[in-house]
């Protein structure tokens, strides 16, 4: 009976207790090495003298930045400061996202193209791009190709008014006169009616089969609701054109080359991984589903619409996801071309007051927050396209 | 009733027809992968205007009109500009490359001391190559010299001060030099990181799982700018006071962090990708957790995710350009820096130097994309067998 006692798992072995053990050395060897390192930083702090805490951000940030979206001057507060660098990351990574969007997918169905020219073009504007380094691309934009155009003087002139020169590009800027808000109003009355006219065709069609041209439908509504409600309002819109003075242009919309460098860059950068996804997920759709398709008497254009495409998506969604996401956090390059962005400014503020852990750790948090946003989104719109088992 | 004595029976095969001659050969392959529909043929005419707009003004500009040799600037100038070419002139200005090329190799390292940088450059390209090729036996041993007895060998030939080598400061190095330590460092320190990050990750203790999630999840969340500024500025904040800490330790630390997140992600799509009845096994065999990870599922996870770490070895070495953030030059930051060299300033010298270095990334990026297909392609055939 003994021997049986002593045969059974000592408390020593028991998995369970070992879990618990092992955890709670982790547990408190964090909590030393966390409590080492805060008491360092204290330590460090004050012998610096810099006060910890967020109260520097109502301060008075002390710097121009030259490319605000919103009203800035130096006398503003150093939270605004930040704040207009997270709007204009913000204002890179959806234009770009957009941009990067329509390129992939056009270079992506390029590749898989019946035209051998259109497929080479294809596959060497992804292989050029996917191995070349961002940071590259926009000093290549940046250095390279936009502070060598030629001075203000001699702008290079582009149709419809549009200008470009080695201080950005200028375009005419649209001046909305009074009753300009009706045509904004038929826009937002011509994506809702687009919307119900689109169920209430899908619900006829379930129920009697018979279809209804819903495209060419919203596209009329979409555009034709404010281009009505212009022509009643009389054409309230008027354009500032860029004219050239002496020493530069004035008037008109300037777009800072640092700007279109970040966005030329990341936009062709991520378009290049963009398609490869786009091909993968097309390609990933099994050729069966196309010959089903056709065999049920499908053209090639629902073939494509209603068979390969909603398949294809399922396989594209989520790296397509971690691409946007790639691009958000690439933005952050802006530092090193000298655009406002949140780092650029954080990175000023930090140089100017010191308060290191403050900053990185507002850093942390808003790109986070994008990240977690932008997964949220796309993790609906995975689910709406993921297959649905029955 | 009628009778059919006339029969006819074919006694042997008539000679086959040739195809038609519009759907053969060179003018054949044209129409059907140029000019199959009216679709095809506008986007054919398309791109070749897109390559005749793009083309003969890139090879003018790289090669033709190139200036290939030269001591300073006037080379590469215009005569407005105070060079030596008419007005209107546009070329590469390779003579800038080749002038700077030693530099963006080495950047400031003592021109002396610079075979101890080959002799380390030689033995990274033995070692790596006899890694690479799969039939090069003793994969083991090569690697055990590439992942620990290399690292040691380089870090006393390129520090010195030891062994009567002479002490060479880190802010000396620079150019291509550094981007190879940065990349092979990340890529050394993150393959046990991730490892441990990605078993943790799986981990059924909640406090291991739980710390090794927000970690990951944590780092990949956040720009690689970002964890360079925390690595630059915040860790010397971190350790006691009174503790210096070189530049290029801190920015190989933030590499580092960043890339053993991301690696844990793909060690995790391996140790996945093991059906559940190989851990039953080991399990069965009364392996303990070590055991069973170390030697049933782990050689075999790494085995299937070789093409994902070579990937994310091509995302590192691309962004090994980001310490230029952090004021370190690498390639692309001596590159860079030299634009500003008064001797060598007009307006083709940036341009050039951008292509050259972009080139050099590219080689590399591409040759690397191509060796994961290989051994995607043969891992394949492997597992079909």
């Amino acid at each position: 009976m003994a021997s049986q006692q002593k045969g059974r798992a000592s408390v020593f072995y028991d998995p369970k207790i070992r879990g618990i053990f092992f955890q709670a050395v982790l547990f408190f060897a964090l909590a030393a090495f966390v409590w080492w390192i805060a008491d360092n930083t204290i330590a460090n702090l004050r012998r610096a003298h810099i006060a910890s805490g967020f109260g520097f951000l109502n301060g008075r940030a002390g710097f121009d930045v030259s490319d605000a979206l919103i009203p800035y001057s130096s006398d503003s507060t150093m939270a605004r400061a930040l704040l207009v660098g997270l709007l204009n990351t913000l204002l890179v990574a959806v234009t770009g996202i957009v941009t990067a969007t329509i390129v992939g997918f056009l270079v992506g169905i390029g590749r898989l193209a019946r035209n051998w020219l259109v497929r080479q073009i294809c596959t060497i504007y992804i292989e050029i791009f996917r191995n070349i380094p961002p940071l590259l691309v926009i000093f290549f934009w940046y250095l390279g190709v936009l502070s060598v155009l030629p001075s203000p003087r001699n702008s290079i002139r582009l149709p419809f008014d549009m200008y470009l020169n080695s201080r950005g590009f200028y375009m005419p800027a649209p001046i909305w006169g009074e009753g300009a808000w009706l045509a904004g109003a038929g826009l937002l009355a011509g994506v809702l009616l687009a919307f119900i006219v689109a169920r209430w065709a899908r619900q006829r069609q379930m129920a009697t089969g018979r279809r209804f041209p819903v495209l060419w439908a919203s596209i009329a509504l979409i555009v034709g609701l404010p281009l009505a409600a212009f022509a009643l309002t009389g054409f309230p819109l008027s354009f500032d054109v860029p004219k050239a003075s002496i020493f530069n242009l004035t008037g008109g919309i300037q777009v800072k080359p640092e700007f279109l460098s970040l966005y030329l860059a990341l936009s062709f950068y991520t378009a290049a991984f963009i398609a490869e996804i786009v091909r993968a997920g097309i390609l990933g759709v099994d050729k069966g589903q196309t010959e089903a398709a056709y065999s049920l008497g499908l053209t090639p254009g629902p073939t494509l619409r209603l068979v390969i495409v909603p398949q294809a998506l399922r396989i594209i969604v989520p790296p397509l996801t971690s691409q946007y996401l790639n691009l958000t956090k690439n933005t952050s390059l802006a530092v090193a071309i000298g655009y406002a962005d949140l780092v650029a400014i954080g990175g000023t503020i930090l140089n100017q007051t010191g308060q290191a852990v403050e900053i990185v750790a507002i850093w942390m948090v808003v790109y986070l927050g994008i990240s977690l946003a932008v997964s949220v989104l796309m993790n609906w719109f995975n689910a709406r396209t993921a297959l649905k088992d029955k | 009733m009628q009778e059919h004595d006339l029969t006819f029976v074919r006694a042997e095969m008539a000679v086959a027809e040739a195809p038609p001659r519009s759907g053969q050969g060179f003018i054949g392959w044209i129409r059907k992968n140029l000019f199959a529909s009216i679709g095809d043929t506008i986007l054919t005419l398309l791109g070749v205007a897109l390559v005749a707009l793009i083309v003969p003004p890139l090879a003018d500009w790289l090669f033709l009109h190139a200036q290939w040799t030269g001591t300073d600037r006037t080379f590469c100038a215009t005569k407005a500009q105070g060079g030596i070419h008419p007005d209107g002139w546009s070329g590469a200005c390779w003579a800038f490359v080749g002038q700077k090329f030693q530099q963006f190799l080495y950047g400031r390292y003592p021109v002396g001391e610079r075979w101890r940088v080959d002799l380390v450059g030689a033995l990274f390209i033995v070692l790596l190559a006899s890694l690479l090729i799969p039939r090069v036996p003793r994969k083991g041993l090569n690697a055990l010299l590439f992942f620990v007895v290399y690292p040691v060998i380089s870090f006393f030939l390129l520090l010195g001060g030891r062994f009567g080598l002479t002490h060479v400061e880190t802010p000396l190095w620079g150019g291509l030099m550094v981007t190879l330590i940065l990349s092979f460092v990340g890529i050394v320190a993150s393959f046990p990181m991730g490892i441990l990050l990605a078993l943790g990750r799986r981990s059924r203790l909640p406090i291991v799982k739980g710390v090794c999630v927000a970690f990951i999840e944590i780092v990949r969340g956040v720009p690689l700018v970002t964890v360079l500024f925390m690595a630059s500025v915040m860790l010397p904040l971190f350790l006691p006071p009174g503790t210096t800490f070189d530049k290029l330790l801190r920015a190989l630390v933030g590499v580092s962090i960043f890339a053993g997140a991301y690696m844990a992600e793909v060690i995790r799509g391996g140790l996945q990708a093991i059906p559940r009845g190989q851990y039953d096994g080991a399990d069965s065999l009364g392996l303990s957790y070590w055991q069973k990870m170390g030697l049933i599922v782990l050689p075999q996870a790494v085995k299937l995710i070789i093409p994902g770490i070579v990937n994310e070895f091509i995302g590192l070495f691309k962004d090994t350009t980001l310490v230029y953030i952090i004021g370190m030059f690498d390639l692309l930051g001596i590159v860079t820096q030299n634009f500003s060299d008064s001797n060598w300033a007009s307006p083709q010298t940036p341009l050039s130097g951008l292509v050259f270095a972009g080139f050099v990334y590219w080689c590399f990026c591409f040759a690397m994309s191509r060796y994961s297909q290989f051994i995607e392609r043969r891992l394949d055939r492997d597992r079909k067998r």
